[in-house]
């Protein structure tokens, strides 16, 4: 059953990929027939793509309920199972936004962002683990199914606005510009990641070494990546590979920042290749294909995303969020980072709502509120999830 | 400032922009503009109109949706930096914060902890901020619900043309043959489940109203919700204290002042294995041990009448049961919650009394590390006396002292007596180690073994709040719920002459709007509206010189 | 609605904001727990026996200055204080001052070969459950408390003390 399990995920990768080729040709289709309303006509292309967008849906729902059966518990337990749980997700609130407004290009971006996080996802351990006590809760299931599925939707808007920033990008300003690049870099940069850890794990790289830790014991740790950054008074015990080149102090995580430092540079240099290539910033590389979009429709959809996305991200979130810590510690709210975090992101769209409600933030401004926004939740996700909560743990 | 009564009879509050009534443009500089600001239906907010007291200028101040967003800003900022480091009360530390900090974290946690950011969300000005927050929430809502309220209440069928004229959706045609249609779009309104409104052959349909209080709604809900924090500070509110109870023992539950009691026959810890199956292998492998439960085995007792601390109860069963790990004891308005462990705490220690000639044992003798007794009789002249205990030994210049009064390391010092030294010679026996001061003995206290016991650690809570914040929270969520998956839609059709103006306007999602109108029109003598547009298209349009919206 | 109508309602409404966010701050300052003891309020009431079984209730002693103090064997300041104290109790206990020294629960091994090692004459009763400590908020060692003739707790005192203060303290609670 686990087999069957990661074989369906795979095939749904694959398929997304496939997908997000069909929306790119369904946007180069559409020139010319796009007037007064430019959504309600969908060409074939794009049939085709939510077609093979539906069909990997599907798989990846049965990915879900085939691991489901084989742990006996619904996989949203670790790093693994949750990012390829809001990978769903994802793709189910561009489903919905699609169906809304049909917006090919909302595919082609959305789709290798899915993309990307799948692959991202299938770094960590892919370990069936059996549940600590504290996860051992339904309340918990409900927490974290609704808050992956309103960060899902928040994302969408994250999709719409950075497809209005790139379509928009030659009106801007040099230093708007250059975010919008930013943007595009740090995208690369987790595509980095992927390749890098896939590339040394094909080659079965490791690197054993003993450090002393912040408590001052002496620990191992195994690298999968070549030590650009080692760990505290470390000493090396496997045999060959890379000696460390920068002994780093006990306070940080060495080991991060290592396979950070890694995705960074391999992603930088991905993306001097595409520049070399194409001769041109990615954002002006797509830019062509977005030009006929209609700015108000997008800056609509992605604030549709948010009026969606925010109070299933507040139910989930924080509401059934406090409801498990009620039950788990006798205390609904703690003040643990991730919650904190949690009510960060809360903050910033209630903000955002009355910044476009009250003071008139529409089009650009709101669209970079929207990848703002979409900056927290992953920062959540992932900085937040590897890196802050590492000092803290949730005892029991 | 005076009232200002409008063409169409209507007078309207002082500082209005559109008259509640018809719409028409009250204010001069509004004229100029091609579509209106419909954000409060051109109502006059009260704090802006008049401003000549302390109160009213306190009150203007919070009541600016400006101000709420750089107070939400502003707490967003100080909780992340609040995240940066760990908060004390999430740390558990073995010396005092501030030199944790500055063990743990440098410079940084010396500058940290001296800001008094280890305990940010408890400050006062971080309290102060949220309350500030919530300050807002209230004055902003009065002063926006209530003219809202009334200039929609007060909205008429027939609308002045400026007010048409300059909505976004707008478009105006020949009157000639609309009547033949104007049925059929009726029909075709209220199948959409629009109110449709007529007077002197105009139309006005309307839905979602109720969508507009949406926000006043989800801020009611945070305000009770804010309540419900402010009260947990009130006496008998809430209680938030840890009990650690060892296995066997009968403790007072605290913050409840000596009315119950609990017992603590066991505490269990199990982790998975083999059994628990195939695919859990691979990460059993890899992770080693993974806990499957904490539980303590516990009996709940009531103090009879009142109890005095140190007074030993008389006492009355209630319930026993067991705590789990998100399986919590209930009491009466408190629960018990697993929280932590100790295992094998030493409790008991055996020795053998040997002679050491003849490695001959006279007895045995287990020392209770709670509480030792002074003297073991073992008979025939042998005795065991203790001189000393240190629970937790440590050798300051050399002379044997007690750390603490928990046994982890434990020390005696014994007079042993003997038929041959009915004195006794001394002995002093730490673990692992054994020291005979006054020169060699006959005799030893050789080690056999020591018991253990398990500590269970509970967290005690009571939170009578928490009915009051589940009521906030469902409030403000059907709020936002209400605010943000309808909108207020509403259409105008009115007869001027020999033209017919439409008219529509909606809170948001106007492309959908749009469709529906689209529909609505088909196949009719009637215009469809125009989206005259957000103003996002224009900046295109100017650079490149095509109309990509109509 | 007139201008002072507005008013009015403006100003309640501030008011009534100001006074619970007020509220909250004094509470979340001052500590907020009704259930400890706390200077200028009356000290909670406990009953503990010595090594010999006596029992010693605080609300007997009312009438008179009572001297509370906690200690603990292994506590290092509390080797010195506890003779000092000794002395000065020879001193006030014809004048209407008790001493009632709590131990924090210790072996009853180690409290008696201590009372002996001093020759300690006051009271030495033993919170084995830690249930007065918890009242009083006893950390860390040593504490004392200066308790008046009406049951009113004058002085919470943590930390070493010399001979000297602990006669000062004796002359605050002296009926």
């Amino acid at each position: 059953m686990a087999e069957v399990s990661s074989i369906l995920l795979y095939v749904s990768f694959i398929l997304y990929l496939i997908a997000t080729l069909f929306f790119g040709a369904s946007i180069r289709q559409k020139k010319g027939i796009q007037k007064q309303n430019p959504v309600s006509r969908t060409s074939v292309a794009g049939k085709i793509g939510i077609i093979i967008t539906s069909i990997g849906f599907v798989l990846q729902v049965g990915y879900f309920v085939t691991r489901w059966i084989a742990g006996g518990y619904p996989p949203i337990s670790n790093m693994f199972e949750f990012i390829t749980f809001f990978s769903i997700m994802l793709v189910g609130a561009f489903m919905i936004l699609y169906y809304l407004y049909r917006i090919p290009a909302l595919g082609v971006f959305a789709l290798p962002i899915v993309v990307i996080l799948i692959g991202y996802a299938s770094m960590f351990s892919r370990d069936i683990t059996p549940l600590s006590p504290t996860l051992q809760s339904n309340w918990l299931i409900v927490h974290v199914m609704t808050t992956a599925a309103g960060q899902a939707i928040l994302a969408i808007s994250f999709v719409a606005g950075l497809i209005y920033l790139v379509k928009n990008v030659q009106q801007m300003s040099r230093a708007k510009a250059f975010w919008v690049e930013a943007i595009m870099f740090v995208l690369i940069i987790f595509v980095g990641f992927i390749a890098a850890s896939t590339t040394f794990s094909i080659a079965n790289y490791e690197m054993d070494l003993m450090y002393v830790n912040k408590e001052g014991e002496e620990t191992q740790v195994t690298y999968h990546l070549p030590v650009i950054f080692g760990p505290h008074e470390y000493t090396v015990i496997s045999e060959g590979g890379m000696e460390p080149l920068i002994e780093l102090p006990a306070w940080v995580n060495a080991k991060q920042l290592n396979t950070l430092t890694w995705s960074f540079l391999t992603g930088a240099v991905i993306y001097l290749v595409i520049r070399l290539l194409a001769r041109r910033r990615i954002a002006d590389l797509l830019q062509p294909v977005l030009q006929k979009m209609n700015n108000d429709i997008l800056d609509e959809v992605s604030y549709r995303s948010v009026l969606i996305g925010f109070p299933v991200f507040t139910l989930g979130a924080l509401i059934f969020g406090m409801i498990y810590a009620h039950f788990a510690w006798g205390r609904f709210w703690a003040w643990d980072p991730k919650e904190v975090w949690a009510l960060i992101t809360w903050f910033f769209y209630s903000a955002f709502l009355h910044l476009r409600l009250s003071r008139g933030w529409h089009g650009e401004k709101s669209a970079w509120l929207a990848v703002i926004g979409f900056a927290i939740i992953m920062f959540n996700l992932i900085f937040v999830n590897l890196v802050i909560a590492g000092l803290h743990s949730y005892a029991v | 400032m005076e009232r200002v009564k409008c063409e169409c009879g209507h007078v309207n509050p002082p500082g209005t922009i559109l008259c509640e009534a018809c719409g028409k443009i009250l204010v001069e500089s509004e004229k100029n503009k091609k579509i209106l600001d419909m954000r409060y239906e051109g109502t006059a907010r009260r704090s802006q109109t008049y401003n000549r007291t302390i109160i009213d200028k306190i009150w203007s101040f919070f009541s600016s949706v400006k101000v709420g967003v750089v107070l939400i800003v502003l707490a967003l900022i100080a909780s992340a930096i609040g995240t940066i480091l760990p908060q004390e009360m999430n740390t558990t530390m073995t010396v005092t914060p501030e030199q944790f900090y500055a063990d743990q974290y440098g410079w940084f946690g010396r500058i940290y902890y001296a800001l008094g950011f280890h305990n940010l969300y408890q400050s006062t000005w971080y309290m102060l901020l949220i309350a500030s927050i919530g300050v807002s929430l209230v004055i902003c809502s009065i002063d926006r619900a209530v003219p809202l309220y009334k200039a929609l209440k007060r909205q008429r069928v027939t609308r002045h043309n400026s007010f048409l004229k300059r909505q976004r959706f707008f478009n105006e045609g020949p009157a000639d043959n609309i009547q033949a249609h104007l049925q059929t779009v009726k029909e075709r309104m209220e199948r959409h489940r629009y109110r449709v409104l007529e007077e002197n052959g105009n139309i006005f349909a309307e839905k979602g109203r109720f969508s507009r209080w949406g926000p006043y709604v989800n801020h009611i809900g945070l305000i009770i919700v804010l309540i419900g924090a402010m009260l947990r500070s009130a006496p008998g509110m809430y209680v938030n204290e840890m009990l650690w109870i060892k296995e066997g023992e009968t403790k007072a539950i605290p913050g409840t002042n000596q009315q119950y009691y609990l017992k603590n026959h066991e505490f269990i810890v199990e982790v998975y294995d083999e059994s628990d199956g195939e695919v859990y292998q691979e990460a059993l492998k890899n992770r080693g041990n993974i806990a499957k439960n904490y539980q303590t085995n516990v009996t709940l007792y009531k103090a009879e009448g009142e109890v005095l601390p140190g007074e030993k109860p008389r006492l009355e069963e209630v319930k026993s049961g067991e705590i789990r790990v998100n399986h919590p004891f209930r009491f009466d308005h408190y629960g018990l919650y697993q929280a932590s462990y100790k295992l094998h705490e030493m409790s008991a220690m055996t020795f053998q009394l040997v002679k050491k000639e003849t490695d001959e044992v006279i007895g045995t003798i287990t020392i209770d590390l709670y509480n030792p007794e002074k003297k073991y009789d073992l008979g025939n002249g042998y005795a065991v006396e203790i001189l000393y205990y240190f629970p937790d030994v440590e050798f300051k210049d050399g002379i044997p002292q007690t750390k603490s009064p928990n046994p982890n390391n434990p020390a005696f010092a014994f007079q042993i007596i003997s038929p041959e030294h009915p004195e006794g010679e001394r002995s002093i026996v730490a673990i692992q180690q054994t020291l005979e001061p006054l020169g060699e003995n006959d005799y030893k206290l050789a080690f056999q073994s020591v018991d253990t016991v398990n500590y269970s650690g509970l967290m005690v809570r009571k939170d009578r709040t928490l009915g009051l914040i589940a009521i906030g929270g469902a409030i403000f969520l059907f709020g936002v719920i209400l605010g943000s998956f309808w909108q207020h839609r509403r259409i105008w059709i009115k007869q001027d002459g020999e033209t017919v103006l439409v008219s529509a306007h909606t809170n948001k999602n106007w492309y959908s709007f749009m469709k529906e109108i689209e529909i609505i029109l088909e196949d009719t003598a009637l215009p469809i509206p125009v989206d005259r547009g957000s103003g996002l298209e224009k900046a295109v349009n100017e650079n490149k010189g095509v109309g990509a919206n109509g | 609605m007139t201008k002072k109508k507005r008013l009015v309602l403006r100003t309640t409404i501030l008011t009534l904001l100001v006074l619970a966010i007020g509220f909250t701050v004094y509470m979340n300052i001052a500590g907020g727990r009704s259930d400890t003891a706390e200077v200028g309020k009356k000290a909670p009431d406990f009953v503990l026996k010595d090594l010999d079984g006596h029992e010693y209730r605080l609300s007997d002693y009312r009438g008179k200055g009572v001297f509370l103090n906690f200690w603990g064997t292994y506590c290092e300041p509390c080797k010195d204080e506890m003779p000092a104290m000794d002395r000065q109790y020879q001193i006030y206990k014809d004048q209407g001052v008790e001493i009632l020294a709590v131990n924090v629960g210790e072996a009853e091994l180690a409290i008696e070969k201590f009372i002996n090692d001093y020759d300690l004459t006051f009271p030495v009763i033993v919170d084995e459950s830690g249930d007065v400590q918890r009242a009083y908020g006893i950390f860390p060692l040593p504490a004392t408390y200066l308790i008046n003739s009406d049951g009113i707790i004058v002085d919470y005192i943590t930390g070493r003390m010399d001979e000297a203060d602990i006669q000062e303290y004796m002359e605050r609670i002296k009926p």
